[in-house]
């Protein structure tokens, strides 16, 4: 579903496209179900000149019927929830409960309106005298897996990269960690996702996802980011 | 003998002469406070109607001059869309919804001339008043108004250093607050009325739904809005004396702010879904001349979901940086929510079965408000499953899915009370061909709209972005393709309202004159004159029956009114 408007770009994008497919298909069916139910119940049951009156439903067959348009739906509900909670959940455990091994560590700075992201230079420390400070372009490797810092300067801003399906808010004060793994190189839009005041709509970052030798090529040629380094 | 006269007349409700300003103004007439809250909704419904055609047209057509508008620039953008969700919420759907239609329906319904407490009644239309005032009067000061989102999180509602609008936020606060003292005062009378006034001879159990889910839903709110009290006081203090409740520099936290909205906002949505929800069973009942179908189970399950609401707010802070191990318990919670709810549509459902269906137009509101309501319902889950919304959060699938969930609330609902209740409000009909071209064109608009919205969102568009060409990914020809479309439909919904408003102020005077109980409908409301009289009814009636007993074997007529002795 997902997938046919946004490439997968990340090793848990298929993952959470699955869910998403899961829950197309439960609620589809139950969707189309209730209206095809509903819409043919008004063609069955519309007033006509002559047609059938409509039928006193008293207590006793109530009870019935509440069985059978009640009672059994309630419980296939119940078990299409324990399928969808069970399902949604373990994306969610797998994404943002736990933190595999990672390679490298990147960390992200929100503020009004620009994303600062300060890599590792090549002695794979951070904060050392060699890192790397670029504004707005995030370069990473595709293959590694790597463990982000959020932190934002001000207000509220959300870290957004729709082609890994990673979304999460930065807090003033606070530094949430993640983790994300490329699985294809590229260049990708890196969304403000939490309004963030005027600017909000234009606070977009590209992400360039690179083989190790396009990064080495990057981290060689400092022009590309001296110029922000503090 | 003069004075014992005037007594009289004062005994004598129908004899009753105001002036114009105590009538109209000044009245604690619950059916005059009731068409106050109405028009005053709808009156803020064309404001925020307005808003949604600004930024759409700038999203269709990113800065080109907007006509009747401007230029839109980022921060107008930002003050539009969060004050459209505001008003819609706000100053449309809970004084339509719940004041307008618990002040007219509660006291007619329940059988008794007005409201407990009747000068409370005014004095709450008159808070709502001021924080109308207050909220369109933001607009005009300096810096503009409020553009935080409707969430208004700190610390972006916090600081005019970060938000630029240095008095906007404290406005749009004290109005939010005001008109939340104006829903207490209302809803204390909702209650009230209902459990003490009710008709002699009227159990609880013979209360029409309307009426209970009114009921139920001023009481949700009683209960969720407190926390969103003491926050709005604290985020005032914060944004005019300098204290540091949501400022982590400070030692405060910005995500307390965002549960104490969230405990205060999910009640909210349940509070202005009740109401419809009635509107809808008294609808369908006499449109299919059916009895409710399982009426007890209809209650039990509100108050089920209504208790439940209470436990699910978490779900709008998934990725908000709370600790992401709650994030299962709110899962659970939320996806757990889908029973009750697909039980009530159910319900509904099978009210139908066995019915004789005619297609008035209170009735195509109120199948269009169960059909539309469906896919708001179904793409909740895709939201409240935690480890999908980490794709979905904050983007246009939230949108769309919002409003398939509100515009069936307050608009669907709002157009089928409205419809459907007119003819006791105002002793007169509406067309039924005007109503007809009226509701095919906006439900066709509807989804015009919302459609494309979730094929944007699924894309990845994110909210509140007053110019796409920013992210190359979301600025390709296809995606720009279904913004347009989007809008064009908003412009052929809105271009159908005119047709309302003329089908409901001119029937006011020239419409086919109403008798009592034009639909052959039993609640009390039916029973007395259209429109009722200053006291209701004369004599005061009794009751012997629930509401919904339609079609009973054995008598002449397919209704049984339920005042009727026999």
């Amino acid at each position: 579903m997902i997938e046919s408007f946004i490439l997968q770009a990340s090793s848990y994008a298929s993952q959470i496209d699955a869910l998403i497919w899961l829950i197309v298909i439960i609620t589809g069916v139950w969707f189309f179900a209730a209206e095809g139910i509903f819409f043919w119940l008004l063609w069955r049951f519309r007033a006509r000149p002559g047609g059938a009156p409509a039928r006193y439903i008293d207590d006793h067959e109530e009870h019935v019927l509440k069985y059978k348009w009640i009672e059994i739906p309630h419980r296939l509900i119940l078990v299409c929830d324990v399928v969808l909670i069970i399902g949604a959940i373990t994306v969610w455990s797998d994404i943002k409960l736990s933190m595999p091994a990672t390679d490298e560590t990147v960390r992200i700075t929100a503020q009004q309106w620009a994303w600062t992201f300060q890599h590792v230079g090549p002695d794979g420390q951070m904060d050392t005298e060699d890192d790397i400070v670029s504004i707005d372009e995030m370069h990473i490797q595709v293959g590694k897996t790597y463990k982000f810092e959020l932190m934002a300067k001000d207000v509220l801003h959300s870290f957004s990269v729709p082609v890994f399906r990673l979304k999460q808010d930065a807090i003033p004060g606070r530094v949430i960690t993640g983790w994300f793994q490329p699985t294809i190189t590229g260049e990708f839009d890196v969304q403000c996702a939490e309004i963030c005041g005027i600017g909000h709509g234009i606070m977009p970052a590209r992400l360039y996802v690179e083989t190790p030798e396009a990064h080495a090529a990057w981290l060689a040629n400092p022009t590309h980011y001296l110029a922000y380094k503090f | 003998m003069a004075q014992s006269h005037a007594h009289d007349d004062h005994a004598h409700g129908d004899h009753h002469e105001e002036g114009w300003f105590l009538k109209y103004f000044w009245s604690t007439d619950h059916k005059m406070i009731a068409k106050q809250y109405l028009l005053t909704g709808m009156a803020l419904g064309v404001i925020g109607a307005y808003f949604a055609y600004v930024f759409r047209m700038q999203l269709a057509f990113p800065n080109k001059p907007v006509p009747g508008y401007g230029l839109v620039t980022g921060s107008d953008y930002n003050a539009l869309v969060t004050n459209h969700g505001a008003i819609m919420i706000f100053w449309v759907a809970m004084p339509v919804l719940i004041a307008a239609f618990g002040n007219f329906l509660i006291p007619l319904m329940v059988g008794c001339d007005d409201m407990v407490f009747p000068r409370l009644n005014r004095l709450s239309y008159q808070i709502f008043l001021i924080s109308a005032i207050v909220l369109v009067s933001s607009f005009f000061v300096e810096g503009g108004a409020f553009g935080g989102a409707w969430t208004a999180y700190p610390p972006l509602s916090a600081k005019a250093e970060y938000n630029l609008t240095p008095l906007g936020p404290t406005l749009w606060l004290a109005a939010v607050a005001l008109e939340f003292v104006a829903f207490l005062l209302g809803g204390i009378n909702f209650v009230t009325t209902a459990m003490n006034s009710r008709a002699p001879g009227m159990r609880a159990l013979d209360l029409p739904m309307a009426v209970w889910m009114i009921v139920i839903a001023s009481i949700l709110f009683m209960c969720s809005v407190g926390p969103l009290i003491a926050g709005a006081v604290m985020l005032m203090f914060d944004q005019t004396i300098g204290t540091g409740f949501f400022d982590p520099d400070r030692g405060g936290d910005p995500v307390l702010w965002q549960h104490l909205f969230w405990f205060f906002g999910h009640p909210e949505v349940y509070v202005v879904l009740l109401p419809p929800l009635g509107f809808v069973a008294e609808i369908i009942t006499t449109f299919s001349r059916k009895r409710l179908f399982a009426y007890k189970t209809v209650l039990y399950t509100t108050i089920g979901t209504g208790i439940l609401s209470f436990f699910v707010w978490a779900h709008h802070q998934f990725i908000a940086g709370v600790d992401p191990r709650m994030s299962n318990v709110f899962s659970v919670t939320t996806v757990l929510i889908s029973i009750p709810i697909a039980e009530l549509c159910f319900v509904y459902i099978a009210t139908l079965y066995a019915g004789s269906i005619s297609f008035r137009v209170p009735m195509l509101w109120a199948l269009a408000f169960i059909a539309e309501f469906l896919v708001g319902g179904v793409t909740g889950i895709f939201l409240g499953a935690s480890g999908a919304d980490i794709y979905f959060h904050d983007t246009y699938f939230v949108v769309a899915h919002f409003h398939y969930t509100f515009f069936p609330i307050a608009i669907i609902g709002t157009f089928a009370g409205v419809t459907y209740w007119y003819p006791k409000m105002f002793g007169r009909h509406m067309d039924e061909t005007l109503g007809k071209i009226h509701f095919w064109v906006t439900i066709a608009g509807f989804n015009g709209i919302f459609i494309p919205l979730f094929i944007l969102g699924a894309a990845g568009d994110h909210r509140r972005i007053f110019d796409y060409s920013n992210f190359p990914e979301l600025a390709s020809p296809e995606l720009q393709a279904m913004r347009v479309f989007a809008t064009v439909s908003l412009l052929v919904m809105l271009a159908v309202q005119p047709l309302f408003a003329w089908n409901f102020f001119r029937n006011m005077w020239k419409g086919k004159v109403a008798e009592a109980n034009p639909w052959n409908a039993n609640t009390l409301e039916w029973q007395c004159p259209s429109p009722p009289p200053h006291g209701n009814f004369n004599p005061m009636p009794e009751v012997y029956r629930g509401p919904y007993e339609y079609s009973q074997p054995g008598r002449a007529d397919d209704f049984w009114p339920q005042n009727s002795p026999t």
